[in-house]
């Protein structure tokens, strides 16, 4: 049923009992034409382009728990396309624009607010980097500009900008079309217009195996039995490893712990999203008021989905030297995904040694901004068997022929 | 907050260490070819569970050292010296 203002109404007169399940819960065929193993924002985006692009709707998507339980439920939902390689800046920017349309394409609203970003700096060195990002980003056509120290402190007043500030800001630079979506509206929404066009969204289903036939992917065993297809496609970001070594191959992955933590929610006080490459922390407001807290890695490895007090405390001083007056703030929830970190900072998505099975990974700390371009992508090689134009950079080979799209040394991001 | 044993200290708390990584990975030859030298400086196991890694004391007395480690649950389930093999009671 398509979402309305009308709709809305109907209900307010009928006591709301008209409204259907936003998706179905079948039960699992014994074969498809496709299997996508996650349920997270990459795999449902996979599952809904892949009806959409591709006309392909004999599709399961696999997920072992609820979908979007994951990362996509545990990231800070920022969007942005700030990224330093022309291939980086191609596939980042591709995902916002498919961000900007979304809402209106899935009839589902994700809350796109494009707020900004402001990224601060904090010595002569971070002023020259930043203006090689910034000078990069528009090289490969994405606006990007210079702030002074003024400029920034218009953007987020609460900043601390005196002369006696911990970190103190020189200027910055923002990225205007940047900001924030609401993760589980996205979820949600790839997953109800993928289900509308046919996929099934099978939860409570975890792959225990794949079925290998003369070399090649045939199907896989679950906990609910066995489901064929020819075509694979994996998208379970932080477990990536664990699927990887069900299938006999080994990817350059390390799965670590990324935390984030809300306040209570306060009335607006930071109307943007302000991060320090210098601290790595970042902050932003949700639109229930809360401040959503985030920064760096805890550094080993770790499928826990919880991470130590020795990081939240460098996450909470490095946003109270950025902001002061939020020292009051009582902080409600904390949490903590399991991430994907490869060595260059940028995704895997394409064919892995396997014929049939593909994978989309990689994304480490990033992946939230880029379920549209990962989903777009994955449905594409799952269907045609090659990969996309924007997707032809990260393959897996370049681990091995050190073609690597380094953005952890160049645009400082913590992947 | 990991308590980390430092062979030399005692137990120490995690941000005096910094994680190594994969412990026991033997550097290839320079003559090999790049499908093993992209195995060994890329590729991983990557374990959801026990986890053989380095640790070095960075902010103490800088030793390197030997940890198995469950990645779920971080408990610590032995120390080891840096070129020793993993202990046997490992294999229980």
């Amino acid at each position: 049923m398509k979402y309305s203002a009308w709709a809305l109404l109907r209900g307010a007169l009928s006591g709301h009992r008209h409204w259907t399940p936003a998706w179905t819960d079948p039960t699992p065929r014994a074969a498809y034409d496709a299997i996508i193993v996650g349920g997270g924002g990459h795999g449902l985006a996979t599952a809904y382009y892949l009806a959409k692009n591709h006309g392909l709707t004999n599709v399961a998507l696999l997920e072992r728990g609820w979908i979007g339980g994951g990362n996509t439920g545990r990231n800070t939902t920022i969007v942005r396309s700030n990224y330093l390689f022309p291939e980086s800046a191609r596939l980042y920017d591709f995902s916002l624009k498919l961000y900007e349309g979304l809402s209106k394409d899935l009839n589902f609203n994700i809350m796109l607010s494009q707020r900004g970003l402001v990224m601060l700096a904090h010595s002569r060195h971070d002023l020259d980097s930043m203006s090689r990002w910034a000078n990069a980003m528009r090289m490969n056509g994405i606006q990007a500009e210079i702030l002074s120290r003024e400029e920034v402190g218009e953007m987020a007043p609460c900043l601390d900008l005196s002369p006696q500030a911990r970190m103190p800001v020189l200027g910055g630079f923002a990225q205007r079309r940047a900001g924030t979506a609401r993760h589980d509206a996205v979820a949600w929404g790839y997953a109800r217009a993928a289900s509308a066009l046919g996929v099934h969204i099978i939860q409570n289903c975890e792959v225990q195996g794949f079925v290998q036939e003369h070399g090649r992917v045939v199907g896989v065993d679950t906990n609910r039995g066995r489901i064929r297809a020819e075509r694979v496609g994996i998208a379970a970001a932080g477990h990536s490893s664990v699927l990887a070594k069900l299938a006999g191959f080994r990817l350059p992955v390390t799965s670590y712990a990324l935390q984030a933590m809300v306040s209570e929610p306060v009335k607006p006080a930071l109307d943007t999203v302000v991060l320090s490459p210098g601290t790595g922390a970042y902050i932003s407001q949700s639109d229930k008021g809360e401040m959503v807290l985030g920064a760096m890695l805890d550094l080993f490895p770790s499928y826990a989905q919880r991470g130590s007090f020795a990081v939240k405390q460098n996450i909470i001083a490095s946003t109270l030297a950025m902001f002061p007056s939020f020292s009051r703030l009582p902080l409600m929830r904390q949490w903590a995904g399991i991430v994907d970190v490869v060595h260059d900072s940028s995704p895997i998505i394409g064919a892995t040694p396997i014929p049939g099975l593909y994978i989309n990974c990689g994304w480490g700390t990033g992946g939230f901004k880029a379920i549209p371009v990962g989903g777009w992508t994955l449905a594409h090689v799952l269907a045609t068997g090659r990969n996309h134009d924007l997707a032809e950079p990260f393959q897996l080979q370049r681990f091995i022929n050190g073609r690597l799209i380094d953005e952890a040394a160049a645009s400082g991001i913590a992947h | 907050m990991l308590r980390i044993p430092c062979i030399r200290c005692g137990p120490r708390d995690e941000n005096e260490f910094v994680c190594g990584g994969t412990s026991h990975m033997v550097r290839p030859a320079l003559k090999d070819s790049d499908e093993v030298w992209g195995q060994y400086l890329f590729f991983r196991d990557n374990p959801k569970g026990l986890h053989l890694e380095r640790w070095r004391h960075s902010q103490g007395c800088g030793l390197w050292f030997n940890l198995a480690r469950d990645t779920v649950t971080h408990e610590i389930k032995a120390v080891y010296a840096m070129t020793d093999a993993p202990p046997d009671t490992l294999r229980s």
